[in-house]
């Protein structure tokens, strides 16, 4: 009885000497769909980070007999019929002698073993750490022997290394673009809200001009400015200020909103009594009460930076080959004819819908979790 | 600790007080439409009474109270304050940083206990809050002080560390009130404090505002629309309409025979356990608009007692026998309440 009191009285104790920050995640860890998708953006993010060792191919390796290869199965079952450790068939090419046209069978006699940190050619990780280990291969490797989970590109690329090497870009430019919007934003917005007259019109008009913009129109003009053959960097670096430029506006938004909310809220009036300067009442009293909104906003304009530079790619505006992006990957999907030959180059386009709806509801999960004293 | 004469001498004295929102800005631009929510108020505080400011929502009471406490610049008019070395505050000029010297002699409780609070600091930091600005006191001895004020309030010490979130509307109201009095300030306005509570909790922070008055020799300014409170509480009212003050009297003479036809038909809409016995007044007609104001006596539309006088010139508010003041033409005398 008393233990149970005790008990009781401890929850009491740490619920009331909960900060905001642990009531903001008990309520995230609520959000199933939020917490699945943090696992996944940060797997994704791993991915991105470890490209190299992660993908089984250097992802420009060209394979001339494996052309347009469709995805290779990975059996567990040989061909007795008996339970054998996860391994690929090897490919065997055969030619119409009509049509011309090559198409692949798998040969059921020739067994590729799989295994974890298999052996391959020497490469450098992330341009200096020298590596002959992938994390996913074939056990002995020899000619012929390949694995190519989802299959290969008109020049026999593995598509599964192009997508995981394509991560890194996909999936950075939305993480610089929105740091970058969101300096432009908080500054902007921040100014916006907190001075009000003729600063927050000013503001307001620009952002309501940038909103009222095309956006493909804009950026194809901004893209042009973009002078071609230039270092792959580069170009990222011109993509990212592109997208920051539309992109600021909606942080700006949320900013000022709070900004304008906290305002008029009594407990800043109450610091202010309490003698607070006004680099006080911001920095203290009013930055944390919407931080957690800026951190939710932020995540969800994430993917529309993603989207954004998929569509720029995929126009031939943005990154070009042999810099490898998810756009620039969907760019090789374009052709009716290769999609009906290959539908598998489509799937990088798989890999932009699974990390944009993951970014969305982790969003939407730090949303609810950014007011933990709301109603639920 | 106060001697029998500074008891009785002015804290606050405010003159013609007025604030008109929405007034274009400029010497010669005046708005005729602005909307005039104090317009032209005068009322002195005297030192360790509570005085209360009624009347109906609207009337301009929050922004007289927003007014003093310096939250808000007047348009014109005066407020003086008589700071703890003696010297007489100019608090209507008061602009910025400036106001810190006001606010460390005059505090201001909320009306809502839960909006008052910042939800991400605890009641340590929040009470500790204008001890660290005022420089008053830091760290360990901050949290001595914040310790003495939460017992003071009627607060456990083991509320410190924790957040607003785990305490009722009343308990919050305490931490704001030991909030408020942390810099030990010598006038309290108090901005509806009771009306977001239960009867009960507001009956007993009204408790809580009559002993510390007595231990602490605080002065209070009241804003409510709640009578019970003003009779419970107050040493002195005065009624506000449409930004104006109506009457202002002793709490018992006020409540015992209203001169004003206003006070008149707003005390008796308070029920009583003697209904039949009172003849309840029913004012025809809704308030005029603050933007709008009716010539003459702002109140002629809906007084039974109006005149052409009343029609065409605004009373000024007169000093009658016994202190008590009155803004009318034509005012009720004993007989007829």
């Amino acid at each position: 009885m008393t233990d149970i009191s005790q008990h009781e009285s401890d929850l009491l104790k740490s619920y009331a000497e909960a900060s905001g920050f642990r009531l903001g995640w008990a309520k995230f860890r609520k959000h199933k769909l939020a917490v699945v998708s943090l696992y996944i953006v940060g797997f994704l993010y791993i991915l991105a980070i470890f490209a190299e060792f992660m993908s089984p191919y250097h992802h420009s390796d060209i394979n001339r007999r494996h052309v347009l290869a469709p995805p290779q199965v990975v059996h567990f079952v040989d061909h007795g019929g008996g339970v054998s450790w996860p391994y690929v068939r090897e490919l065997k090419s055969e030619r119409d002698p009509i049509t011309r046209r090559l198409s692949y069978v798998e040969d059921v006699e020739t067994k590729h073993t799989l295994r974890l940190f298999a052996p391959s050619e020497p490469y450098e990780m992330w341009g200096f750490i020298p590596l002959e280990t992938r994390f996913l291969g074939i056990s002995e490797p020899k000619r012929g022997a390949t694995m190519f989970l989802l299959g290969t590109d008109t020049l026999g690329r593995d598509v599964l290394s192009r997508i995981i090497r394509g991560a890194r870009i996909s999936l950075s430019i939305g993480l610089v673009g929105v740091a970058l919007s969101f300096v432009i934003g908080i500054v902007l917005g921040g100014m916006s809200g907190y001075y009000g007259g003729w600063v927050d019109t000013a503001v307001q008009r620009t952002i309501d001009f940038l909103q009222s913009l095309p956006t493909i129109p804009l950026w194809m003009g901004l893209a042009a400015a973009v002078p071609p053959g230039q270092d792959p960097i580069v170009t990222y670096l011109m993509i990212t200020v592109i997208l920051s430029i539309i992109g600021w506006t909606g942080i700006a938004r949320v900013v000022r909103g709070r900004f304008l909310a906290l305002r008029e809220e009594d407990f800043v009036l109450a610091a202010r009594i309490s003698g607070a300067s006004e680099i006080r009442i911001i920095l203290r009293h009013m930055v944390p009460s919407f931080a957690s909104h800026i951190i939710a906003s932020l995540t969800l304009s994430i993917p529309e930076m993603i989207l954004a530079e998929t569509a720029l790619s995929f126009l031939g505006l943005g990154l070009q080959s042999p810099a490898v992006s998810w756009g620039v990957l969907l760019k090789d999907a374009q052709s009716l004819q290769v999609i009906s030959q290959a539908p598998w180059l489509l799937i990088p386009g798989l890999a932009v819908v699974i990390t944009v709806l993951a970014f969305n509801f982790l969003g939407d999960g730090l949303r609810d979790a950014s007011d933990p004293y709301g109603k639920t | 600790m106060q001697s029998a004469t500074s008891m009785t001498s002015p804290l606050l004295e405010i003159a013609n007080l007025k604030k008109h929102f929405g007034q274009s800005r400029g010497l010669f631009k005046y708005d005729p439409h602005a909307v005039r929510a104090v317009n032209g108020i005068s009322l002195t505080v005297k030192e360790g009474e509570t005085t209360a400011l009624v009347g109906e929502s609207g009337c301009g009471k929050s922004t007289a109270a927003k007014l003093i406490s310096g939250a808000l610049a007047p348009t014109s008019g005066d407020i003086r304050l008589r700071t703890r070395d003696g010297t007489l505050l100019d608090v209507a000029t008061l602009r910025g940083s400036a106001r810190k010297k006001l606010w460390r002699d005059v505090q201001l409780i909320f009306q809502d206990p839960f909006s008052s609070l910042n939800p991400r600091m605890t009641v340590r930091q929040i009470i500790a809050e204008p001890l660290r600005n005022f420089g008053i006191a830091r760290g360990e001895e901050a949290t001595m002080i914040v310790a003495d004020l939460l017992d003071r309030v009627g607060l456990q010490s083991n509320a410190m560390n924790r957040y607003p979130h785990a305490f009722s509307g009343g308990q919050r109201q305490r931490i704001g009130i030991a909030r408020a009095l942390a810099v030990n300030p010598r006038l309290v306005i108090g901005d509806e404090p009771v009306s977001a509570l239960d009867v009960s909790v507001a009956a007993q922070i009204l408790n809580l505002f009559q002993s510390l008055k007595r231990d602490l020799g605080l002065t209070y300014l009241l804003i409510t629309h709640d009578l019970s409170v003003v009779r419970h509480s107050a040493d002195r009212v005065a009624v506000m309409y449409l930004g104006q003050i109506v009457e202002e009297n002793t709490t018992a003479a006020l409540f015992s025979a209203p001169k004003h036809p206003y006070t008149h038909a707003l005390l008796s809409a308070v029920p009583s356990h003697r209904e039949k016995e009172k003849t309840r007044v029913v004012l025809p007609g809704e308030v005029a608009s603050a933007r709008n104001l009716p010539t003459g006596c702002a109140f002629h539309p809906r007084c039974a007692l109006a005149t052409d006088l009343c029609r065409k010139v605004t009373p000024q508010i007169t000093t009658g026998s016994n202190g008590s003041r009155v803004a009318c033409h034509t005012p009720l005398d004993e007989a007829s309440t």
